[in-house]
């Protein structure tokens, strides 16, 4: 599903900073990743690479069998609305726009009717538990409500890959352990899911987790059910 | 239809940045449309001055000598002929392309025991060449009616009415002017200004009746289309001059001769007339330009302010093409609805001109003129500065969209 092949990122300044230093790294269909290290580690930088969010200088990245680079930013588009479905830790959705309307934006890029696309964002609500909030605008919902309003408008258009940077970040440990459940179902139910955190608890929820250290990978650690610990508020907070 | 409800739900999130951009707007093209408004007042107004003048003309009226010349003292009556307008029109070929010459007389026409006073002028059938004549019925002069001294007469409706009665008409009808009996040929619409009970008659016929072979009373030469404001200015020296030589006066002696060249006073005129219209422009598109550039910068500063939004909608599928169309979309509707609205009231403006200002007549005893005629601005071309304001919304709202839409997802979210 991804794969990636020596990749090299350089963020140029007065003092150009080497932030991926020869990435390398398959994920399958169906995996659960972490992507786990230090802050500045280079984490959410390979994330969004990953996301087609930003790019890279060197290496190799295919995508579902298609090399990221040179592509077009108009294919790039098409490939982060159906094919990808992001979740921040700031949740990054649009403060005047409802739920509703927050969810249904990636089918407004498909060109499905308005009708249409929010009948189907009120469906995905539904699931997440959100019916009654579905026209409430991001500033009268709590932050767990926020992210699953996040997770809904990354699920609605069907995508193969969830990218979710820092999930839990912005989240007490009650709403994290629900974030995480919904995510944990969401790879039972057959998703690629890659996640990116600094917390144990949460990156233990994986099948796998990719510590990165200083831009490198350090180790990749395969989760088996005898280290997972069952997911608690103890687990995200320590 | 979806993009244009997305971007009403941006405008209607920013009112007060919308609603300042808007009134920029519409001020632009509200100002444009009232300064052409005002400015075609102005030149209506100069149009209608110059109705029912001899456009074109050059006139010629004999006077009397102010200064000495060779010998000869001041103070002498100078008396045209008609070799002076043959040599005239030969001299000055390059400029005159044809002449008249008229012969005025006051007398008493009757018909019957109706009299009133006229002013017969002995004419050419050239003449209507030189002044807006108006047959309503009948005929004018020809060169037949010229070369057999015919006694006929074109009279006006003032004239036709007072001597033949209301409703009636006086074609083929004999009249007494002076000693003698004409055949009304032609009634011709009275001039509003200064042609109450003029009567023409060929000027052969008048000349033959009051004057000797030679005399007449003024000339008239008529201008090629196509002078300039110089050669105009060089031929009234010419005329003077030549005049000078003729009659034996000082060719600078501005009495000898009276010259009202009406063709050099429309050439200043119609240039007077462009200066005007062109700065009515000037000012008018500047007033626009400036809406444009608050356009623009508004557009700028919006686009800062939403470069996040834009990059969630790129995180989630926006292609560039997507922003840029919602950021020109955004300008075109501002555009649209604040210019439909500043047109709107700039029509509204020149019309109340066109009540109030516009009808304000000056009486100056010989006739009344308004002095603001018709402050309005034809409808195409409000249309059509409204459409100019649209399309350089457009621009305006182009270059801020594709810098929001060159920017990386990323940096985008960062902002």
């Amino acid at each position: 599903m991804i794969h990636l092949e020596n990749i090299h990122k350089t963020y140029q300044g007065s003092q150009p900073l080497h932030v991926l230093k020869g990435i390398s790294l398959d994920i399958r269909r169906g995996e659960f990743v972490s992507i786990m290290g230090a802050s500045g580690s280079g984490k959410s930088t390979l994330l969004n690479i990953l996301g087609i969010l930003d790019d890279y200088d060197e290496g190799v990245y295919t995508l579902d069998g298609t090399l990221i680079r040179g592509l077009s930013e108009v294919r790039a588009a098409d490939f982060r609305n159906r094919m990808i479905g992001f979740i921040f830790q700031s949740f990054n959705l649009i403060p005047f726009k409802d739920a509703v309307e927050n969810v249904a934006l990636p089918l407004f890029y498909q060109g499905v009717p308005r009708r249409k696309r929010n009948a189907l964002a009120l469906e995905y609500l539904d699931k997440l538990g959100l019916k009654d909030w579905a026209h409430h605008k991001p500033a009268e919902l709590s932050g767990g409500q926020k992210q699953r309003v996040a997770i809904a408008r990354a699920l609605i258009t069907q995508p193969k890959i969830i990218l979710a940077d820092e999930p839990t970040g912005a989240l007490d440990s009650h709403t994290s352990v629900e974030v995480m459940q919904i995510l944990k179902q969401l790879h039972e139910d057959g998703m690629t899911i890659v996640v990116v955190t600094h917390e144990s608890g949460v990156a233990y929820q994986a099948d796998k987790i990719v510590h990165i250290k200083d831009g490198q990978i350090g180790d990749i650690e395969l989760v088996t059910d005898e280290s997972r610990s069952p997911f608690s508020m103890d687990g995200v907070m320590k | 239809m979806n993009t244009i409800r997305e971007v009403w739900d941006a405008m209607m999130r920013n009112k007060m940045r919308v609603t300042a951009t808007g009134i920029a707007v519409a001020s632009g093209i509200f100002l444009l449309i009232v300064l052409l408004g005002a400015g075609n007042g102005i030149i209506h107004t100069m149009e209608q001055n110059s109705q029912g003048l001899n456009l074109d003309a050059i006139n010629i009226w004999p006077g009397m000598t102010s200064k000495p010349w060779n010998g000869l003292k001041e103070g002498r009556s100078i008396q045209l002929k008609d070799d002076d307008r043959k040599a005239l029109e030969k001299q000055h070929d390059d400029v005159v392309l044809s002449s008249s010459a008229q012969l005025e007389k006051t007398e008493t026409a009757n018909v019957g025991h109706k009299h009133a006073t006229v002013s017969l002028m002995g004419v050419f059938p050239s003449y209507t060449e030189f002044e807006n004549i108006q047959i309503l019925r009948g005929r004018f002069l020809n060169d037949i009616d010229l070369r057999k001294r015919r006694r006929v007469v074109v009279i006006d409706e003032k004239a036709e009415t007072a001597l033949f009665g209301k409703n009636a008409n006086a074609v083929g009808r004999d009249i007494r002017v002076g000693q003698s009996m004409y055949r009304v040929v032609g009634v011709q619409k009275n001039d509003f200004a200064f042609s109450n009970n003029n009567f023409y008659a060929p000027f052969t016929t008048v000349q033959g009746i009051y004057g000797g072979k030679q005399e007449i009373g003024n000339i008239t030469l008529k201008a090629r289309p196509g002078s300039t404001e110089q050669q105009l200015e060089e031929l009234t020296e010419g005329i003077r001059y030549t005049l000078g030589t003729r009659h034996e006066f000082d060719p600078t002696d501005r009495r000898a001769v009276w010259i009202w060249n009406s063709a050099e006073d429309n050439a200043s005129m119609n240039q007077a007339k462009g200066i005007l219209n062109t700065s009515f422009w000037i000012l008018g598109l500047l007033t626009l330009l400036s809406g444009i550039v608050g356009v623009s910068n508004i557009m700028l500063i919006s686009v800062k302010e939403r470069t996040h939004e834009f990059g969630i909608r790129r995180a989630i599928g926006a292609r560039p093409w997507n922003i840029i169309r919602m950021v020109m979309l955004e300008s075109v509707l501002i555009t649209t609805f604040f210019g439909y609205w500043g047109m709107l009231a700039g029509i509204v403006f020149c019309e109340w001109m066109d009540q109030t200002v516009g009808s304000t007549v000056v009486d100056i005893g010989v006739f009344q003129q308004k002095v603001f005629v018709d402050p309005t601005v034809d409808l195409s071309i409000c249309l059509q500065a409204t459409v100019v304001m649209i399309i350089a919304g457009a621009i305006a709202g182009f270059f801020p969209a594709r810098r929001a839409a060159q920017v990386k997802p990323i940096e985008a979210l960062r902002g």
